[in-house]
Protein backbone atom coordinates (compact mmCIF):
# COMPACT_ATOMS: atom_id res chain seq x y z
CA UNK A 1 0.00 0.00 0.00
CA UNK A 2 1.35 3.43 -0.90
CA UNK A 3 0.89 6.30 1.50
CA UNK A 4 -1.90 7.77 -0.67
CA UNK A 5 -3.69 4.42 -0.54
CA UNK A 6 -3.36 4.39 3.22
CA UNK A 7 -4.61 7.96 3.37
CA UNK A 8 -7.67 7.06 1.31
CA UNK A 9 -8.29 3.95 3.39
CA UNK A 10 -8.13 6.08 6.53
CA UNK A 11 -10.64 8.51 4.98
CA UNK A 12 -13.01 5.62 4.30
CA UNK A 13 -12.65 4.22 7.81
CA UNK A 14 -13.22 7.69 9.22
CA UNK A 15 -16.39 8.15 7.21
CA UNK A 16 -17.75 4.86 8.46
CA UNK A 17 -16.69 5.17 12.08
CA UNK A 18 -16.67 8.86 12.97
CA UNK A 19 -20.40 9.34 13.67
CA UNK A 20 -20.40 6.49 16.19
CA UNK A 21 -17.16 7.63 17.79
CA UNK A 22 -18.26 11.26 18.06
CA UNK A 23 -21.68 10.23 19.36
CA UNK A 24 -20.16 7.99 22.04
CA UNK A 25 -17.66 10.63 23.08
CA UNK A 26 -20.32 13.33 23.18
CA UNK A 27 -22.23 11.34 25.74
CA UNK A 28 -19.09 11.02 27.86
CA UNK A 29 -17.95 14.61 27.72
CA UNK A 30 -21.37 16.22 27.20
CA UNK A 31 -20.04 18.57 24.56
CA UNK A 32 -20.25 17.90 20.85
CA UNK A 33 -17.37 20.26 20.04
CA UNK A 34 -15.00 18.59 22.49
CA UNK A 35 -16.18 15.18 21.32
CA UNK A 36 -15.32 15.99 17.74
CA UNK A 37 -11.93 17.38 18.77
CA UNK A 38 -11.14 14.20 20.67
CA UNK A 39 -12.25 12.04 17.75
CA UNK A 40 -10.09 14.15 15.43
CA UNK A 41 -7.13 13.58 17.76
CA UNK A 42 -7.68 9.85 17.36
CA UNK A 43 -7.77 10.32 13.60
CA UNK A 44 -4.49 12.26 13.69
CA UNK A 45 -2.93 9.40 15.66
CA UNK A 46 -4.10 6.99 12.96
CA UNK A 47 -2.68 9.20 10.25
CA UNK A 48 0.67 9.19 12.04
CA UNK A 49 0.83 5.50 12.82
CA UNK A 50 -0.98 3.60 10.09
CA UNK A 51 1.24 4.59 7.17
CA UNK A 52 4.11 2.84 9.05
CA UNK A 53 2.28 0.08 10.88
CA UNK A 54 -0.30 -0.57 8.19
CA UNK A 55 -4.05 -0.28 8.63
CA UNK A 56 -5.04 -2.46 11.62
CA UNK A 57 -7.33 -5.46 11.09
CA UNK A 58 -10.12 -3.79 12.99
CA UNK A 59 -9.55 -0.10 12.28
CA UNK A 60 -12.88 0.94 13.79
CA UNK A 61 -12.03 -0.61 17.13
CA UNK A 62 -8.56 0.93 16.98
CA UNK A 63 -9.99 4.42 16.45
CA UNK A 64 -12.59 3.91 19.14
CA UNK A 65 -9.96 2.78 21.64
CA UNK A 66 -7.69 5.71 20.77
CA UNK A 67 -10.61 8.11 21.16
CA UNK A 68 -11.57 6.57 24.51
CA UNK A 69 -8.07 7.06 25.87
CA UNK A 70 -8.15 10.67 24.85
CA UNK A 71 -11.55 11.15 26.42
CA UNK A 72 -10.36 9.67 29.69
CA UNK A 73 -7.25 11.88 29.63
CA UNK A 74 -9.44 14.87 28.96
CA UNK A 75 -11.69 13.87 31.79
CA UNK A 76 -8.85 13.41 34.30
CA UNK A 77 -7.30 16.69 33.26
CA UNK A 78 -10.55 18.50 33.85
CA UNK A 79 -11.12 16.72 37.09
CA UNK A 80 -7.70 17.84 38.36
CA UNK A 81 -8.32 21.41 37.28
CA UNK A 82 -11.72 21.57 38.79
CA UNK A 83 -10.73 19.89 42.00
CA UNK A 84 -8.86 23.07 42.82
CA UNK A 85 -12.26 24.56 43.45
CA UNK A 86 -13.08 23.04 46.76
CA UNK A 87 -16.81 23.11 46.35
CA UNK A 88 -16.56 21.06 43.17
CA UNK A 89 -13.87 18.74 44.37
CA UNK A 90 -16.04 16.03 45.79
CA UNK A 91 -18.31 15.85 42.79
CA UNK A 92 -15.39 15.59 40.41
CA UNK A 93 -13.80 12.81 42.40
CA UNK A 94 -17.02 10.89 42.10
CA UNK A 95 -16.97 11.48 38.39
CA UNK A 96 -13.38 10.34 38.10
CA UNK A 97 -14.28 7.17 39.95
CA UNK A 98 -16.90 6.67 37.32
CA UNK A 99 -14.44 6.88 34.41
CA UNK A 100 -14.25 3.12 33.73
CA UNK A 101 -18.03 2.98 33.57
CA UNK A 102 -18.11 5.80 31.10
CA UNK A 103 -15.61 3.99 28.94
CA UNK A 104 -17.62 0.79 29.04
CA UNK A 105 -20.74 2.74 28.23
CA UNK A 106 -19.16 3.93 25.00
CA UNK A 107 -19.76 0.56 23.43
CA UNK A 108 -23.36 0.29 24.58
CA UNK A 109 -26.34 2.12 23.22
CA UNK A 110 -24.54 3.22 20.08
CA UNK A 111 -27.90 3.73 18.42
CA UNK A 112 -29.15 5.97 21.22
CA UNK A 113 -25.99 8.05 21.07
CA UNK A 114 -26.27 8.44 17.29
CA UNK A 115 -29.87 9.53 17.63
CA UNK A 116 -28.86 12.09 20.25
CA UNK A 117 -26.19 13.33 17.87
CA UNK A 118 -28.78 13.70 15.11
CA UNK A 119 -31.09 15.71 17.34
CA UNK A 120 -28.40 18.00 18.70
CA UNK A 121 -26.95 18.69 15.22
CA UNK A 122 -30.40 19.78 14.03
CA UNK A 123 -31.25 21.70 17.20
CA UNK A 124 -33.56 24.70 16.69
CA UNK A 125 -31.18 27.03 18.61
CA UNK A 126 -28.92 26.79 15.56
CA UNK A 127 -29.50 28.68 12.32
CA UNK A 128 -30.47 26.53 9.37
CA UNK A 129 -27.02 26.63 7.70
CA UNK A 130 -25.43 25.67 11.00
CA UNK A 131 -27.71 22.64 11.32
CA UNK A 132 -26.94 21.54 7.77
CA UNK A 133 -23.19 21.96 8.12
CA UNK A 134 -23.03 20.24 11.50
CA UNK A 135 -25.19 17.33 10.34
CA UNK A 136 -23.12 16.71 7.22
CA UNK A 137 -19.92 17.04 9.18
CA UNK A 138 -20.76 14.95 12.25
CA UNK A 139 -23.15 12.40 10.77
CA UNK A 140 -22.35 12.41 7.07
CA UNK A 141 -18.60 12.33 7.71
CA UNK A 142 -17.99 15.11 5.17
CA UNK A 143 -15.05 17.42 5.53
CA UNK A 144 -15.53 21.17 5.78
CA UNK A 145 -14.06 21.50 2.30
CA UNK A 146 -16.51 18.98 0.84
CA UNK A 147 -19.48 20.77 2.43
CA UNK A 148 -18.23 24.09 1.04
CA UNK A 149 -17.86 22.70 -2.48
CA UNK A 150 -21.27 21.03 -2.35
CA UNK A 151 -23.02 24.21 -1.23
CA UNK A 152 -21.00 26.57 -3.45
CA UNK A 153 -19.75 28.66 -0.52
CA UNK A 154 -16.19 29.45 0.56
CA UNK A 155 -14.60 26.94 2.92
CA UNK A 156 -13.97 29.49 5.73
CA UNK A 157 -17.70 30.26 5.71
CA UNK A 158 -18.55 26.63 6.40
CA UNK A 159 -15.79 26.38 9.01
CA UNK A 160 -17.26 29.45 10.72
CA UNK A 161 -20.76 27.97 10.67
CA UNK A 162 -19.53 24.79 12.32
CA UNK A 163 -17.49 26.62 14.97
CA UNK A 164 -20.40 28.92 15.78
CA UNK A 165 -22.86 26.04 15.92
CA UNK A 166 -20.69 24.10 18.36
CA UNK A 167 -20.15 27.21 20.47
CA UNK A 168 -23.89 27.93 20.56
CA UNK A 169 -24.66 24.39 21.68
CA UNK A 170 -22.09 24.69 24.49
CA UNK A 171 -23.13 28.19 25.58
CA UNK A 172 -26.81 27.35 25.66
CA UNK A 173 -26.06 24.11 27.52
CA UNK A 174 -28.13 22.16 25.03
CA UNK A 175 -28.49 18.70 26.58
CA UNK A 176 -27.23 15.68 24.65
CA UNK A 177 -30.49 13.77 24.69
CA UNK A 178 -33.38 12.46 22.65
CA UNK A 179 -36.33 14.79 23.23
CA UNK A 180 -39.45 13.25 24.69
CA UNK A 181 -43.16 13.90 24.81
CA UNK A 182 -44.49 16.97 23.11
CA UNK A 183 -41.03 18.29 22.29
CA UNK A 184 -40.24 15.23 20.17
CA UNK A 185 -42.54 16.08 17.27
CA UNK A 186 -41.16 19.59 16.84
CA UNK A 187 -37.55 18.47 17.17
CA UNK A 188 -38.06 15.59 14.77
CA UNK A 189 -39.58 17.89 12.21
CA UNK A 190 -36.42 20.04 12.42
CA UNK A 191 -34.28 16.95 11.76
CA UNK A 192 -36.40 15.93 8.78
CA UNK A 193 -36.32 19.47 7.39
CA UNK A 194 -32.50 19.51 7.54
CA UNK A 195 -32.24 16.19 5.71
CA UNK A 196 -34.75 17.22 3.06
CA UNK A 197 -32.97 20.54 2.62
CA UNK A 198 -29.71 18.69 1.94
CA UNK A 199 -31.52 16.44 -0.52
CA UNK A 200 -33.07 19.36 -2.38
CA UNK A 201 -29.75 21.16 -2.61
CA UNK A 202 -28.39 18.09 -4.36
CA UNK A 203 -31.48 17.78 -6.54
CA UNK A 204 -31.07 21.39 -7.68
CA UNK A 205 -27.57 20.66 -8.99
CA UNK A 206 -27.17 21.07 -12.73
CA UNK A 207 -24.93 19.52 -15.33
CA UNK A 208 -21.34 20.69 -14.99
CA UNK A 209 -21.62 21.21 -11.25
CA UNK A 210 -19.03 19.73 -8.94
CA UNK A 211 -19.99 16.04 -8.41
CA UNK A 212 -20.23 16.75 -4.70
CA UNK A 213 -23.45 18.69 -5.32
CA UNK A 214 -25.58 15.89 -6.78
CA UNK A 215 -23.90 13.58 -4.25
CA UNK A 216 -25.79 15.54 -1.56
CA UNK A 217 -28.89 13.58 -2.62
CA UNK A 218 -27.09 10.38 -1.70
CA UNK A 219 -25.84 11.90 1.54
CA UNK A 220 -29.38 12.91 2.46
CA UNK A 221 -30.76 9.51 1.51
CA UNK A 222 -28.15 7.81 3.60
CA UNK A 223 -28.93 10.06 6.59
CA UNK A 224 -32.63 9.35 6.12
CA UNK A 225 -32.08 5.60 5.97
CA UNK A 226 -29.90 5.73 9.08
CA UNK A 227 -32.58 7.75 10.88
CA UNK A 228 -35.26 5.25 9.83
CA UNK A 229 -33.23 2.53 11.57
CA UNK A 230 -32.70 4.68 14.66
CA UNK A 231 -36.32 5.82 14.97
CA UNK A 232 -38.33 3.07 13.25
CA UNK A 233 -41.55 3.96 15.07
CA UNK A 234 -41.83 7.41 13.46
CA UNK A 235 -44.02 7.37 10.32
CA UNK A 236 -42.75 10.73 9.08
CA UNK A 237 -39.17 9.45 9.00
CA UNK A 238 -40.23 6.63 6.68
CA UNK A 239 -42.35 9.13 4.77
CA UNK A 240 -39.33 11.34 4.13
CA UNK A 241 -37.20 8.36 3.11
CA UNK A 242 -39.94 7.21 0.73
CA UNK A 243 -40.24 10.69 -0.75
CA UNK A 244 -36.48 10.99 -1.31
CA UNK A 245 -36.10 7.47 -2.72
CA UNK A 246 -38.88 8.05 -5.23
CA UNK A 247 -37.68 11.51 -6.21
CA UNK A 248 -34.14 10.21 -6.60
CA UNK A 249 -35.45 7.40 -8.80
CA UNK A 250 -36.21 10.00 -11.48
CA UNK A 251 -32.78 11.64 -11.43
CA UNK A 252 -31.68 10.14 -14.74
CA UNK A 253 -34.92 10.91 -16.57
CA UNK A 254 -35.55 14.45 -15.48
CA UNK A 255 -33.10 16.36 -17.67
CA UNK A 256 -32.39 16.08 -21.37
CA UNK A 257 -28.97 15.88 -23.00
CA UNK A 258 -28.56 19.66 -22.92
CA UNK A 259 -29.40 19.69 -19.21
CA UNK A 260 -32.86 21.22 -19.71
CA UNK A 261 -35.48 19.92 -17.29
CA UNK A 262 -38.09 17.43 -18.55
CA UNK A 263 -41.53 17.66 -16.95
CA UNK A 264 -42.61 14.67 -14.89
CA UNK A 265 -45.35 13.60 -17.29
CA UNK A 266 -43.02 13.79 -20.27
CA UNK A 267 -40.20 11.79 -18.72
CA UNK A 268 -39.21 8.44 -20.16
CA UNK A 269 -40.32 6.14 -17.37
CA UNK A 270 -37.95 3.43 -18.53
CA UNK A 271 -35.22 5.68 -17.15
CA UNK A 272 -36.69 5.67 -13.65
CA UNK A 273 -34.63 3.68 -11.22
CA UNK A 274 -36.76 0.69 -10.27
CA UNK A 275 -34.59 -0.24 -7.31
CA UNK A 276 -35.13 3.15 -5.69
CA UNK A 277 -38.85 3.08 -6.52
CA UNK A 278 -39.15 -0.31 -4.86
CA UNK A 279 -37.30 0.98 -1.82
CA UNK A 280 -39.50 4.09 -1.74
CA UNK A 281 -42.71 2.10 -1.91
CA UNK A 282 -41.44 -0.22 0.83
CA UNK A 283 -40.61 2.77 3.06
CA UNK A 284 -44.07 4.17 2.42
CA UNK A 285 -45.68 0.85 3.33
CA UNK A 286 -43.61 0.93 6.52
CA UNK A 287 -44.95 4.41 7.34
CA UNK A 288 -48.50 3.29 6.70
CA UNK A 289 -48.11 0.16 8.82
CA UNK A 290 -47.48 2.40 11.82
CA UNK A 291 -51.15 3.24 11.99
CA UNK A 292 -53.87 5.51 10.69
CA UNK A 293 -52.10 8.54 12.13
CA UNK A 294 -49.51 8.25 9.36
CA UNK A 295 -50.75 11.39 7.66
CA UNK A 296 -47.88 13.77 8.14
CA UNK A 297 -46.74 16.01 5.31
CA UNK A 298 -43.82 13.79 4.24
CA UNK A 299 -46.01 10.70 4.15
CA UNK A 300 -48.58 12.57 2.05
CA UNK A 301 -45.96 13.92 -0.33
CA UNK A 302 -44.52 10.42 -0.61
CA UNK A 303 -48.00 9.07 -1.37
CA UNK A 304 -48.28 11.56 -4.22
CA UNK A 305 -44.84 10.65 -5.53
CA UNK A 306 -45.83 6.98 -5.26
CA UNK A 307 -48.93 7.57 -7.42
CA UNK A 308 -46.61 8.71 -10.20
CA UNK A 309 -44.09 5.94 -9.55
CA UNK A 310 -46.75 3.25 -9.77
CA UNK A 311 -48.18 4.47 -13.08
CA UNK A 312 -46.51 2.68 -15.97
CA UNK A 313 -47.50 5.53 -18.30
CA UNK A 314 -48.46 9.13 -17.56
CA UNK A 315 -52.01 8.31 -18.69
CA UNK A 316 -52.33 5.61 -16.04
CA UNK A 317 -51.75 8.09 -13.20
CA UNK A 318 -54.40 7.92 -10.47
CA UNK A 319 -55.26 11.65 -10.58
CA UNK A 320 -58.40 11.53 -8.44
CA UNK A 321 -56.28 10.04 -5.65
CA UNK A 322 -53.65 12.74 -6.12
CA UNK A 323 -56.38 15.39 -5.79
CA UNK A 324 -57.45 13.83 -2.48
CA UNK A 325 -53.86 13.69 -1.26
CA UNK A 326 -53.25 17.36 -2.11
CA UNK A 327 -56.43 18.24 -0.24
CA UNK A 328 -55.16 16.36 2.82
CA UNK A 329 -51.77 18.03 2.48
CA UNK A 330 -53.33 21.46 2.21
CA UNK A 331 -55.24 20.74 5.47
CA UNK A 332 -52.10 20.12 7.51
CA UNK A 333 -49.74 22.48 5.69
CA UNK A 334 -51.83 25.15 3.97
CA UNK A 335 -49.95 26.74 1.09
CA UNK A 336 -51.05 28.32 -2.18
CA UNK A 337 -48.38 26.30 -4.00
CA UNK A 338 -50.01 23.08 -2.81
CA UNK A 339 -53.38 24.47 -3.90
CA UNK A 340 -51.93 25.17 -7.33
CA UNK A 341 -50.66 21.62 -7.56
CA UNK A 342 -54.08 20.44 -6.51
CA UNK A 343 -55.61 22.51 -9.31
CA UNK A 344 -53.32 20.82 -11.83
CA UNK A 345 -54.35 17.41 -10.46
CA UNK A 346 -58.01 18.46 -10.70
CA UNK A 347 -57.52 19.33 -14.36
CA UNK A 348 -55.91 15.94 -15.01
CA UNK A 349 -58.64 14.09 -13.13
CA UNK A 350 -61.72 16.04 -14.18
CA UNK A 351 -60.71 18.04 -17.24
CA UNK A 352 -59.17 21.46 -17.98
CA UNK A 353 -62.37 23.39 -17.28
CA UNK A 354 -62.55 22.09 -13.69
CA UNK A 355 -58.83 22.82 -13.33
CA UNK A 356 -59.23 26.33 -14.60
CA UNK A 357 -61.99 26.96 -12.11
CA UNK A 358 -59.67 25.90 -9.28
CA UNK A 359 -56.84 28.07 -10.62
CA UNK A 360 -59.12 31.07 -10.95
CA UNK A 361 -60.22 30.65 -7.35
CA UNK A 362 -56.53 30.86 -6.43
CA UNK A 363 -55.99 33.89 -8.64
CA UNK A 364 -58.87 35.61 -6.86
CA UNK A 365 -57.11 35.07 -3.52
CA UNK A 366 -54.08 36.88 -4.94
CA UNK A 367 -51.65 34.78 -2.91
CA UNK A 368 -49.50 33.77 -5.88
CA UNK A 369 -49.50 37.08 -7.71
CA UNK A 370 -45.81 36.99 -8.59
CA UNK A 371 -45.36 33.23 -8.87
CA UNK A 372 -44.59 32.35 -12.49
CA UNK A 373 -46.12 28.90 -12.28
CA UNK A 374 -49.62 30.33 -11.76
CA UNK A 375 -49.87 31.96 -15.23
CA UNK A 376 -47.91 29.02 -16.65
CA UNK A 377 -50.51 26.52 -15.37
CA UNK A 378 -53.35 28.81 -16.38
CA UNK A 379 -51.85 29.11 -19.87
CA UNK A 380 -51.69 25.33 -20.13
CA UNK A 381 -55.33 24.92 -19.22
CA UNK A 382 -56.49 27.71 -21.54
CA UNK A 383 -54.54 26.12 -24.35
CA UNK A 384 -56.20 22.77 -23.73
CA UNK A 385 -59.56 24.55 -23.85
CA UNK A 386 -58.61 26.05 -27.22
CA UNK A 387 -58.46 29.61 -25.86
CA UNK A 388 -55.10 30.18 -27.55
CA UNK A 389 -54.92 33.97 -27.45
CA UNK A 390 -55.50 34.03 -23.69
CA UNK A 391 -53.07 31.15 -23.29
CA UNK A 392 -50.34 33.05 -25.14
CA UNK A 393 -50.79 36.07 -22.87
CA UNK A 394 -50.47 33.86 -19.77
CA UNK A 395 -47.28 32.16 -21.02
CA UNK A 396 -45.77 35.56 -21.74
CA UNK A 397 -46.72 36.78 -18.28
CA UNK A 398 -45.13 33.67 -16.77
CA UNK A 399 -41.96 34.23 -18.84
CA UNK A 400 -41.71 37.77 -17.50
CA UNK A 401 -42.03 36.53 -13.92
CA UNK A 402 -39.50 33.70 -13.88
CA UNK A 403 -35.90 34.39 -12.92
CA UNK A 404 -34.61 31.21 -14.54
CA UNK A 405 -33.33 31.87 -18.07
CA UNK A 406 -33.90 28.31 -19.29
CA UNK A 407 -37.44 28.34 -18.00
CA UNK A 408 -38.12 31.72 -19.59
CA UNK A 409 -37.01 30.35 -22.94
CA UNK A 410 -39.30 27.36 -22.51
CA UNK A 411 -42.28 29.57 -21.64
CA UNK A 412 -41.70 31.95 -24.55
CA UNK A 413 -41.53 28.91 -26.80
CA UNK A 414 -44.92 27.79 -25.57
CA UNK A 415 -46.32 31.28 -26.07
CA UNK A 416 -45.04 31.17 -29.64
CA UNK A 417 -46.57 27.73 -30.19
CA UNK A 418 -49.98 29.17 -29.32
CA UNK A 419 -49.65 31.58 -32.23
CA UNK A 420 -48.38 28.85 -34.56
CA UNK A 421 -51.27 26.57 -33.57
CA UNK A 422 -53.77 29.37 -34.18
CA UNK A 423 -52.65 29.70 -37.83
CA UNK A 424 -52.33 26.14 -39.16
CA UNK A 425 -49.50 25.72 -41.63
CA UNK A 426 -49.64 23.76 -44.91
CA UNK A 427 -48.06 20.73 -43.38
CA UNK A 428 -51.04 20.16 -41.09
CA UNK B 1 -21.95 6.16 -5.92
CA UNK B 2 -23.46 2.74 -6.25
CA UNK B 3 -21.46 -0.45 -6.41
CA UNK B 4 -22.34 -4.04 -7.10
CA UNK B 5 -20.53 -6.45 -4.83
CA UNK B 6 -20.35 -9.90 -6.39
CA UNK B 7 -19.67 -12.93 -4.28
CA UNK B 8 -18.17 -15.73 -6.31
CA UNK B 9 -19.52 -19.25 -6.26
CA UNK B 10 -17.52 -22.10 -4.77
CA UNK B 11 -17.72 -25.88 -4.72
CA UNK B 12 -20.15 -25.90 -1.79
CA UNK B 13 -22.45 -23.24 -3.19
CA UNK B 14 -22.47 -24.99 -6.55
CA UNK B 15 -23.32 -28.26 -4.79
CA UNK B 16 -26.27 -26.52 -3.19
CA UNK B 17 -24.79 -26.80 0.31
CA UNK B 18 -26.17 -24.00 2.47
CA UNK B 19 -23.68 -21.93 4.47
CA UNK B 20 -23.25 -22.97 8.11
CA UNK B 21 -25.76 -21.55 10.62
CA UNK B 22 -22.87 -19.67 12.18
CA UNK B 23 -21.95 -17.96 8.91
CA UNK B 24 -25.60 -17.22 8.16
CA UNK B 25 -26.03 -15.60 11.56
CA UNK B 26 -22.88 -13.56 11.13
CA UNK B 27 -23.92 -12.54 7.64
CA UNK B 28 -27.27 -11.44 9.01
CA UNK B 29 -25.49 -9.28 11.53
CA UNK B 30 -23.24 -7.82 8.85
CA UNK B 31 -26.26 -7.02 6.65
CA UNK B 32 -27.92 -5.33 9.61
CA UNK B 33 -24.82 -3.18 10.05
CA UNK B 34 -24.91 -2.23 6.38
CA UNK B 35 -28.58 -1.30 6.63
CA UNK B 36 -28.04 0.74 9.79
CA UNK B 37 -25.31 2.66 8.03
CA UNK B 38 -27.63 3.37 5.11
CA UNK B 39 -25.25 1.51 2.79
CA UNK B 40 -27.16 -1.56 1.66
CA UNK B 41 -29.73 -1.06 -1.09
CA UNK B 42 -30.31 -4.67 -2.04
CA UNK B 43 -28.71 -8.08 -1.82
CA UNK B 44 -29.53 -11.70 -2.57
CA UNK B 45 -27.98 -15.11 -2.73
CA UNK B 46 -28.28 -17.12 -5.94
CA UNK B 47 -29.19 -20.74 -6.44
CA UNK B 48 -26.41 -22.96 -7.86
CA UNK B 49 -25.82 -22.77 -11.61
CA UNK B 50 -27.45 -26.21 -12.01
CA UNK B 51 -30.73 -24.33 -11.69
CA UNK B 52 -29.60 -21.65 -14.14
CA UNK B 53 -29.75 -21.30 -17.88
CA UNK B 54 -27.75 -19.39 -20.45
CA UNK B 55 -28.87 -17.99 -23.75
CA UNK B 56 -26.12 -17.89 -26.33
CA UNK B 57 -26.39 -15.25 -29.05
CA UNK B 58 -24.86 -15.70 -32.45
CA UNK B 59 -26.19 -13.43 -35.15
CA UNK B 60 -29.91 -14.12 -35.29
CA UNK B 61 -29.53 -17.48 -33.62
CA UNK B 62 -30.31 -18.06 -29.94
CA UNK B 63 -29.28 -21.26 -28.21
CA UNK B 64 -30.43 -22.11 -24.71
CA UNK B 65 -27.85 -23.90 -22.56
CA UNK B 66 -28.85 -25.59 -19.32
CA UNK B 67 -26.68 -25.37 -16.22
CA UNK B 68 -24.62 -26.40 -14.37
CA UNK B 69 -21.71 -24.40 -15.73
CA UNK B 70 -18.22 -25.61 -15.11
CA UNK B 71 -16.01 -22.59 -14.48
CA UNK B 72 -17.03 -22.32 -10.80
CA UNK B 73 -14.67 -19.48 -9.95
CA UNK B 74 -16.19 -17.25 -12.61
CA UNK B 75 -19.74 -17.81 -11.41
CA UNK B 76 -21.59 -15.38 -9.20
CA UNK B 77 -23.11 -16.89 -6.08
CA UNK B 78 -24.68 -13.77 -4.66
CA UNK B 79 -24.59 -10.01 -4.81
CA UNK B 80 -25.14 -6.78 -2.92
CA UNK B 81 -25.99 -3.31 -4.14
CA UNK B 82 -24.36 -0.72 -1.92
CA UNK B 83 -24.42 3.02 -1.89
CA UNK B 84 -21.08 4.34 -0.75
CA UNK B 85 -19.08 7.51 -1.01
CA UNK B 86 -16.05 5.94 -2.70
CA UNK B 87 -14.52 2.65 -3.80
CA UNK B 88 -12.33 2.83 -0.70
CA UNK B 89 -15.42 2.91 1.47
CA UNK B 90 -16.79 -0.13 -0.36
CA UNK B 91 -13.49 -1.98 0.18
CA UNK B 92 -13.53 -1.05 3.85
CA UNK B 93 -17.05 -2.42 4.29
CA UNK B 94 -16.27 -5.56 2.34
CA UNK B 95 -13.24 -6.31 4.52
CA UNK B 96 -15.65 -6.54 7.42
CA UNK B 97 -17.77 -9.23 5.78
CA UNK B 98 -17.67 -12.49 7.78
CA UNK B 99 -16.63 -14.89 4.99
CA UNK B 100 -14.70 -17.65 6.69
CA UNK B 101 -13.36 -19.71 3.81
CA UNK B 102 -11.20 -18.97 0.83
CA UNK B 103 -13.27 -16.88 -1.50
CA UNK B 104 -13.03 -13.83 -3.69
CA UNK B 105 -15.50 -10.99 -3.81
CA UNK B 106 -15.51 -8.38 -6.54
CA UNK B 107 -16.65 -4.74 -6.30
CA UNK B 108 -17.71 -2.94 -9.46
CA UNK B 109 -19.02 0.63 -9.67
CA UNK B 110 -22.41 0.97 -11.36
CA UNK B 111 -22.74 3.39 -14.28
CA UNK B 112 -24.48 6.58 -13.20
CA UNK B 113 -26.16 9.41 -15.08
CA UNK B 114 -22.96 11.46 -14.85
CA UNK B 115 -21.03 8.71 -16.67
CA UNK B 116 -23.31 9.09 -19.68
CA UNK B 117 -23.19 12.88 -19.67
CA UNK B 118 -19.62 12.88 -21.02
Amino acid sequence: MTSTDTQRAIDAVWRIESPRIIAGLARMVRDVGIAEDLAQDALVAALEQWPQSGVPDNPGAWLMAAAKHRAIDHFRRNARLERKHEELGREMEEKEMAVPDFAAALDDNVGDDLLRLVFISCHPVLPSEGRVALTLRLLGGLTTEEIARAFLVPEPTVAQRIVRAKRTLAEKHVPFEVPRGEELAARLSSVLAVIYLIFNEGYAATAGDDWLRPALCEDALRLGRILAELAPQEPEVHGLVALMEIQASRARARVDESGAPILLLEQNRAGWDQLLIRRGLAALAQARSLGPVAQGSYVLQAEIAACHARARTAEETDWPRIVTLYEALSQIAPSPVIDLNRAVAVSMAFGPAAGLEAVDALTAEGALENYHLLPSVRGDLLKKLGRLEEARAEFERAAALTRNARERQLLLGRAGACVADATPSDSE
Amino acid sequence: MRVMVMVKANKESEAGVMPSPKLLAEMGKFNQELIQAGVMLAGDGLHPSSKGKRVKFSGQQRTVIDGPFSETKELVGGYWMWQVRSMEEAVEWLKRAPFDRETEVEIRPVFEAADFAR
